[in-house]
């Protein structure tokens, strides 16, 4: 089973019902005891970081989340939660969780996009994946594949980390981490098939992980 | 780069569609879950839900059918029609969709937009725009003018001057719809959808005319939208939206093609 952590991200139920969809157990909480003996986490989120920091500072939901990294439980982070992992964000010049090296920071105005219109901020709609190391979480995923984007901050973790970018104004890390520790600045939730598949190898690797 | 949003708009009725939805093959279905669902698999980028009687007869909002649709299409959606106040877009957020839709309301009270961008973010907030040509006057120096309730009410308000107020405003997008393409099949009104595109610096989205796919290569090219709202023009079979996607793509306009 996974649980989808409870914080109030705006995107919870809709992580949920991409889940139920898929067949894949799970259940939104913030209780600590279940989310520590979940197959994994899903840390999703929309928002602002210093929203999201306080909220889970007050619940004491960041030491959990830091607990789930350091016992190795897989753990996906979605949006917010893609940018909240790293150490420090622009966004309300927020100190964030740190458990993953790198900060977040916000894209310039005034953009270019590749054809010279404009490219305001929020970088939102569909956009592809430029691969940089495979990943499980990628496994059967089209490389002209498209994700939903909605974000006007970038995660800028440590390159060794970096799984792939995407191109608007500017390259940026779409996707980071390692075995059992992935994050995601688009919503796979809202992604179509691609979106999905990437979810259901996450549970997949929970699933392998579990057994061991 | 973003890919070009095709986006399909289906009305709802009293829970049904407005009109029937013919796919290749299959007979009329009136369900809007079931379009919508099938609009997905056909590789729709976004859908558009519209609520076409709330407006004018003050319905409440088929909460039901947003859920429904919210269990089976895995893409943006948004919802409009007779939302007006933050407690209706919150009624549909939770209910699952990505985005409100207001229009009228917002014409009416543009302190919508701001309370709906703060409560939710702009990206949550479109606004749809029912424009109006007509000829130009001090009032309305762009030759566009805001009509309300389905372009039944002239409001006296420059199109131009509307769009950058929403903008300011906290709009996350803006739907422009042109009552005089609306229905023709004869193309977007493109002059209109640049003018709007050009004033102001958040997606524009094209709505009325669309009768072929070179229509909408048109409107993300020379009406430099962001995507191309459709609606007769894959609701009765003669085209689908993969085939419209694949005319785009071979047009030289860069579409989400696999999905």
């Amino acid at each position: 089973m996974l649980a989808i952590l409870e914080y109030g991200a705006g995107n919870q139920t809709s992580v949920r019902r991409a889940l139920d969809h898929e067949h894949i157990p799970c259940v939104v909480t913030a209780d600590p005891t279940i989310l520590q003996r979940a197959q994994g986490v899903i840390f999703p989120g929309v928002g602002a970081a210093g929203q999201a920091m306080r909220v889970l500072r007050s619940t004491g939901l960041d030491k959990i989340l830091r607990s789930v990294v350091e016992r190795r439980q897989p753990l996906l982070g979605i949006c917010l939660g893609c940018q909240i992992l790293l150490e420090h964000s622009d966004e309300n010049d927020t100190t964030t969780l740190g458990v993953v090296p790198g900060r977040c920071r916000r894209f310039d105005d005034n953009m270019r996009e590749d054809d010279g219109s404009p490219a305001p901020v929020p970088h939102m709609g569909w956009n592809r994946l430029n691969v940089m190391k495979p990943s499980p979480l990628l496994q059967g995923i089209e490389t002209a594949a498209e994700f939903y984007f909605v974000h006007s901050y970038f995660a800028e973790p440590a390159s060794d980390l970096v799984i792939a970018t995407t191109v608007y104004g500017r390259e940026f890390c779409s996707a980071y981490g390692r075995d059992g520790l992935w994050a995601v600045q688009f919503h796979p939730e809202k992604s179509g098939r691609p979106g999905l598949k990437m979810l259901r190898n996450f549970y997949s690797y929970c699933e392998a992980h579990h057994a061991q | 780069m973003l890919s070009k949003r095709v986006i399909p708009c289906l009305d709802v009725r009293n829970g049904r569609l407005t009109k029937g939805i013919k796919f290749a093959g299959n007979e009329d279905i009136g369900d809007p879950v079931e379009s919508a669902r099938r609009y997905y698999e056909e590789g729709a980028d976004e859908i558009v839900f519209y609520d076409i009687t709330a407006s004018a007869e003050a319905r409440g909002i088929f909460l039901d059918v947003v859920e429904r649709v919210a269990a089976q299409i895995f893409i943006p959606f948004s919802v409009g029609g007779g939302i007006s106040t933050v407690a209706d877009m919150r009624d549909v957020l939770l209910a699952g969709a990505e985005k409100v839709s207001v229009n009228s309301a917002a014409v009416i009270n543009p302190h919508c937009i701001s309370e709906g961008a703060e409560a939710f973010g702009s990206q949550a907030i479109v606004v749809g725009m029912d424009v109006l040509a007509v000829p130009v006057t001090s009032e309305i120096p762009s030759g566009y003018e805001i009509v309300i309730h389905g372009g039944r009410k002239r409001m006296g308000i420059d199109a131009v001057a509307w769009a950058r107020r929403c903008q300011a405003l906290g709009a996350g997008e803006l739907c422009i719809n042109s009552i005089d393409a609306d229905g023709t099949r004869d193309g977007y009104e493109l002059n209109l959808t640049r003018t709007i595109a050009e004033a102001v610096s958040i997606p524009v989205i094209a709505s009325g005319g669309a009768g072929k796919p070179q229509h909408m290569v048109d409107a993300v090219t020379k009406g430099k939208a962001s995507a191309a709202l459709i609606a007769s023009i894959v609701h009765y079979g003669q085209y689908t939206i993969r085939q419209c996607k694949d005319y785009m793509a071979q047009h030289g306009v860069r579409v989400r093609g696999t999905w």
